[in-house]
Parts: C-alpha cells; sequence; structure tokens
C-alpha cells in the first residue's frame, strides 16, 4: 500500500471542514456542540476499531479508560494546591512549569496541576493500567475476555462513582479549559466553539492516521497474520500476545486521550462516562460500522452520537445503543464475520434467544 | 554429532494414553538435507511441533546451533532461525500473496508499534527494503505473477509454494518442511525436489518429512525412520532402504 491509503484521511479532513462551512452558512452553529462531543467519543471508537477489528479483541471496557483519562485530568486540575504554594515541592513543580494558577467560575483562586501535565498523567495511566490489565487478560478468548474487561469496566465505575474525592454520583465540575496559547484553549467558551470543532476532529484526523499507519506497517501486517492463522504468523517470529497487547494499550490511549479533551471541554466529567452502557455503546458503534472498517466506524459514531446527544433517542438511549449491538450481531453484516470474540458472543446471544423462545 | 545444527536428546511427548514421540534423538548436520520418515501416525509432525516450539515435550531437550531452546515459544524459535511449513498449507488467505511473503520478513526487521503508528522515514525505508525482499523472493520462485493476488483464492500448487517463500524471506538457518510434495502431481515434485537443493545450496539445512520415497531417496543425505514415535533407525538413503526393519513397516511382515 503506498501514499494511496492516505486518501480517505484526507476525505476525512475535507469532510470535517465541509461540515463546519455548512453548519455555519446554515446557521446552525449550536450543533457544533454536539458534534464536538461526538469527535471524542469517535475518538475512543477509532482505538476500539483497531482493537477489535485488527487485533481481533473486544474490550467491554472502554469507557472505564475513557473515564480513567477524564477523571485524572479533571482531578488533577481541580485539586487546589494553593495552601501548599509556599512549600518547596510546590515552588519546584511551579518553576517546571507544571502548575497553572487560574479563578474558577466563583472567582476562587486555583492552583492546581497544569492541563498538559494532568493531560500527559492521564495517558500515561491510562497505558500502565492497559499494560497490567493486558499482560494477564490478552491470552483470553471469546466471553472470557468480554468479561475480564468487563470486570474492569465495573470496577473503574464503582471507584468513580464511591469515591469522595472524585465526587461520587456528581463527578468533578469546574474543570479548568486546557489552554493551548494564543488565547485558545479546549473548553467549552461559545467564542471558542469553531476552534474546539477542529480541535476535536482535528484528533480524530490524527487518530485515523495512526491507526492507517499502523495497519500499513510491519506489527499491523503482524496483526493480520494472527488473525489469518495463529499458528503459522507465531511459526514467522510473530509474538501474538506482544502484539495484542500493544494494540489493547494503544486502544486505550485513545480513549483516555479524549476522556480527557472531552473532560476540559464539558469543564465536568461524572462517573456515567464510565458505565458499561457507555461501553456497550462504543463496542455497538464499532460493531455497526463494520469492525476494520475504520471509515465505517467513524461515520457511524459521528452520526449515532450526534443524533444521541441531540436528545433524538430521548430515554431509550441506552436501548438503542443494545439494540444495534444485538441487532448487528444477529444479521452480522459482514464485518462481523472476521471476528471469533463476536462470533462467540453471537453464538451466545443466539442460544439464549432459542432458549427464550422455547421456554 | 559434530557438526549438527540440531540435535533432539530423548524427546518424549505423550497425548492422553498416547505416546505420540519417546525418547527421540535426532540430529541434523549443517548444511544438510535429512529426511525423516515413518508410517502415519509414527509422530513426525509431533516431533516438528516440539522442535519448533509450538508443543512442549514431557521430557528431553532441543538444542539448535549449541543452544537449548528446549520450551522456547514458536515466535522465539523462528527468531533464532528455524522456519517451516505445515503438513497443511496455512497461508494468511485473506491477505495478498506479497503480504503473506512480508509477514516473513518479521524476524527481519524491527518497527514497533510507535513507529509503525508515526511512519516515521526510518520505518517506511526499512518497510520498503521489507516489500523489495518479499518481491525478489516471489521472483525467484517465479511467483511474481501472483503477488497481488489473494493468497486463498490461488490453486493449490502455488499455495504450497507461497509458503515456501514465505518461510524462505526469513531466512532461516534451518528449515523443516512437513510433506512438502503431498497433493503436488509428479512434475510439480520434481520441480520441489530440485528447489530444496537450491535452498540447501544457498546455505539453509533442511530437515524434511515426507512419503514420496523417491524425492527422499533423490535429495537427502540422510534418512531418519520414526515409528510409533521411536527412532527407528537413521543413516544414507541406501542404508535405511535396506534395513530390514523398515522394509517391514513399510510393505509389511510379508517382505521382510
Ligand atoms: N494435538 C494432539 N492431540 C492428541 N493426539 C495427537 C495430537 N497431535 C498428534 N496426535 C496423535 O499423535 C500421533 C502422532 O501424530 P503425528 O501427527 O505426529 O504423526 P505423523 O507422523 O505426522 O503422521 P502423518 O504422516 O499422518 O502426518 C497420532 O496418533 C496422532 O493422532
Ligand atoms: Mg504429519
Amino acid at each position: 500500500m503506498g501514499p494511496r491509503r492516505y486518501i480517505p484521511v484526507l476525505a476525512l479532513a475535507a469532510l470535517v471542514a465541509a461540515v463546519e462551512r455548512a453548519v455555519a452558512l446554515g446557521g446552525a452553529g449550536y450543533y457544533l456542540t454536539q458534534l464536538i462531543m461526538a469527535a471524542y467519543y469517535c475518538l475512543v471508537a477509532a482505538g476500539l476499531c483497531l482493537l477489535m477489528g485488527h487485533a481481533g479483541q473486544i474490550s467491554l471496557g472502554h469507557a472505564g479508560f475513557f473515564a480513567l483519562g477524564g477523571y485524572t485530568s479533571a482531578a488533577l486540575t481541580t485539586h487546589n494546591l494553593l495552601a501548599h504554594a509556599a512549600e518547596p515541592w510546590a515552588r519546584f513543580l511551579a518553576s517546571c512549569g507544571l502548575l497553572a494558577e487560574w479563578q474558577n467560575v466563583y472567582g476562587v483562586k486555583v492552583l492546581s496541576v497544569a492541563p498538559w501535565a494532568a493531560f500527559a498523567a492521564a495517558v500515561a495511566l491510562a497505558a500502565a493500567v492497559a499494560f497490567a490489565i493486558g499482560v494477564p487478560i490478552i491470552r483470553l478468548r471469546g466471553h472470557y475476555l468480554a468479561m475480564a474487561t468487563l470486570g474492569f469496566g465495573v470496577i473503574i465505575y464503582r471507584i468513580a462513582a464511591g469515591t469522595d474525592a472524585l465526587g461520587r454520583s456528581d463527578g468533578i465540575a469546574e474543570v479548568p479549559p486546557f489552554a493551548l496559547g494564543a488565547g485558545l484553549a479546549v473548553g467549552g467558551a461559545a467564542a471558542l466553539r469553531v476552534f474546539n470543532y477542529y480541535v476535536a476532529w482535528g484528533l480524530v484526523v490524527l487518530g485515523a492516521l495512526v491507526i492507517v499507519n499502523l495497519t500499513g506497517s510491519r506489527v499491523g501486517r503482524a496483526l493480520a497474520s494472527i488473525h489469518g492463522n495463529e499458528a503459522a504468523a507465531n511459526a514467522l517470529g510473530v509474538d501474538t500476545a506482544r502484539c495484542k497487547v500493544q494494540a489493547f494499550v494503544a486502544s486505550a490511549v485513545f480513549a483516555a486521550v479524549a476522556g480527557s479533551f472531552l473532560t476540559h471541554y464539558n469543564g465536568s466529567i461524572g462517573p456515567s462516562e464510565a458505565s458499561v452502557m457507555k461501553s456497550v455503546r462504543y463496542v455497538a458503534i464499532v460493531a455497526a460500522g463494520g469492525m476494520a472498517n475504520l471509515w465505517g466506524v467513524l461515520l457511524t459514531g459521528a452520526a449515532l452520537n450526534f443524533l444521541s446527544l441531540r436528545g433524538v433517542f430521548d430515554t431509550y438511549d441506552d436501548a438503542v445503543f443494545g439494540a444495534i449491538l444485538i441487532a448487528v450481531m444477529l444479521f452480522a453484516p459482514r464485518g462481523l464475520l472476521g471476528m471469533p470474540q463476536l462470533r462467540a458472543l453471537r453464538g451466545f446471544v443466539g442460544r439464549r434467544l432459542h432458549a427464550g423462545r422455547a421456554a | 554429532m559434530p557438526g549438527a545444527l540440531l540435535e533432539t536428546h530423548a524427546l518424549s511427548r505423550r497425548f492422553g494414553g498416547l505416546q505420540a514421540v519417546q525418547d527421540a534423538s535426532i540430529a541434523v548436520a549443517a548444511d544438510s538435507i535429512t529426511a525423516l520418515i515413518g508410517p502415519n501416525g509414527a509422530g513426525k509432525s509431533t516431533l516438528f511441533n516440539l522442535i519448533a516450539g509450538s508443543l512442549a515435550p514431557d521430557s528431553g531437550r532441543v538444542v539448535f546451533g549449541g543452544r537449548d531452546i528446549t520450551g522456547a515459544a514458536p515466535h522465539a524459535v523462528a527468531a533464532l532461525g528455524i522456519g517451516r511449513t505445515f503438513q497443511t498449507t496455512r497461508l494468511f488467505a485473506h491477505m495478498t500473496v506479497l503480504e503473506n511473503v512480508m509477514v516473513g520478513r518479521h524476524v527481519r526487521s524491527k518497527a514497533g508499534c510507535i513507529a509503525g503508528m508515526l511512519n516515521l522515514p526510518s520505518t517506511w525505508r526499512e518497510e520498503r527494503r521489507i516489500r523489495e525482499h518479499a518481491a525478489a523472493t516471489l521472483a525467484d520462485l517465479e511467483l511474481g505473477g501472483h503477488m497481488h493476488a489473494v493468497a486463498g483464492t490461488l490453486p493449490f500448487g502455488v499455495q504450497r509454494l507461497v509458503e515456501f517463500a514465505r518461510a524462505l524471506a526469513a531466512e532461516p538457518r534451518l528449515l523443516l518442511l512437513d510433506e512438502p510434495a503431498a497433493g503436488l502431481n509428479l512434475h510439480e515434485t520434481a520441480a520441489l525436489g530440485r528447489l530444496i537443493e537450491r535452498i540447501r545450496s544457498q546455505g539453509i539445512t533442511v530437515l524434511v518429512v515426507e512419503h514420496d520415497m523417491s524425492l527422499v531417496m533423490d535429495i537427502s543425505e540422510r534418512v531418519i525412520v520414526l515409528d510409533q514415535g521411536r527412532v527407528l533407525t537413521a543413516g544414507t538413503p541406501l542404508e535405511v532402504q535396506k534395513n530390514p526393519d523398515v522394509v517391514r513397516i513399510y510393505l509389511g511382515d510379508d517382505h521382510a
């Protein structure tokens, strides 16, 4: 594959710009907010597309990585260190540019970890956690891997919803904007909406570029070969476990980046972002988009999340995504067939339905 | 055996109640073509799997190039220079022929996950070298015309050759071939024999499991006979052909 593989990335970038222009010309700037949020959810789906479509692994815990990123950024950038400002360690950190001083919406002065440092910590933490749980669980297959990642998601949700320092069910609010210099920032200010649209979708385009690069590289080919025939891949020197863990960590990093940025954009994060239903939603988007089909996944993700955020699905939001997942698995479009995990899961759902009908 | 590239020492492997390989000690001289023969179920493929690390032995050792590799994972064994083809062809059916052979370069290249994501200049230069080497390997086996075909769509004989090319692309020191002539016609088998001799002349040691006796007798310097998991005898093709035990297991007691 030569440079031609970058054509869809350019097309995506053009589409992003075209949508922004159309929205501006149509005087529907208020759509941008949902489009920005949808972009970050698309970024999670893109990472999951790499994991499910290319590495053949399922994760029902990706909302956990999203929340890990978001909560780390939120907690570090809102924890007020002003009382410690005079202490040597705080002065040292401040002199390194790791701390930032700002005023929250109530006019209270806050000294906290700078957003970029919190972002770096969030990504590093998500990568470390993904590696730590990835090494033991990646050898699991089918339902077992699904359940293990589900368990991880549930743990993160419980921690988020049950820890005082994380605001329990209220989550963390008053997260400062992520200042990028020149008066620009990732945040909810209406004046920065167009800028934020381009930051969010710019990250999606960047993520797509990274995935296109990876899948066309030595490691991407190794992942594809594992899909084709694991024993033959091993006999050619491909370390199955290593490749799969790398894909798992990469997809977790995608989710954490999205979580961190969206938290700054929204100015808050709550435990619902870590919920199992959110994880199911990401899986549903990837399944509906055609698994390894990144462009299908991104378009599906953009459309479904946009509709969901516009409130089109009303109180049936979660039900809609669950239904999409079931429908896709039952009627198995092309993308699904390649993945043993979902095939196993599909068999499981199918048997359940049969059992239900027989009863 | 002095000068042996590969040695196994009393390898044993049991499947439930079945002793598939028992106390098998073999030696493969460097730069030789050695044949491993024996009736169906003798344990030939199991012995290959024990050498290549896809099965762990219950006891015994595998020594390759003077190094104990017993229990090493298959990918690690491959990295040390042992390549293999399988009894039933195992191509990456959904990938193109070129991509299949490019995977063969895995152990000879090093771009990692992050380098791949960033596609740095060093990464794409390596990628170009991988592609060129794979294309040259295919051209060498006269498979250049199939380069962009999806592997799974090719005729059986061509698939076998592609699997060969894929293993060769790794430039192994030792190549394990499990029944390479199975399913090939007379013409293809003769070409295969010449190919194996050519591979050896390039400095690759070959250990081949084969049922086609004329091919075995033609190309190999040494023949090892396995029966019911045990090494029955080993020697030159002529010695082995004359061995009454070998005649018995191949032709039945009447001929002994
Ligand atoms: N994974 C396994 N589990 C259980 N039994 C096995 C396994 N692999 C091989 N066997 C058994 O071990 C014995 C040796 O099998 P193996 O495949 O090594 O024989 P072979 O010499 O390669 O035979 P063939 O010429 O038919 O390929 C056979 O009886 C086979 O059924
Ligand atoms: Mg066999």
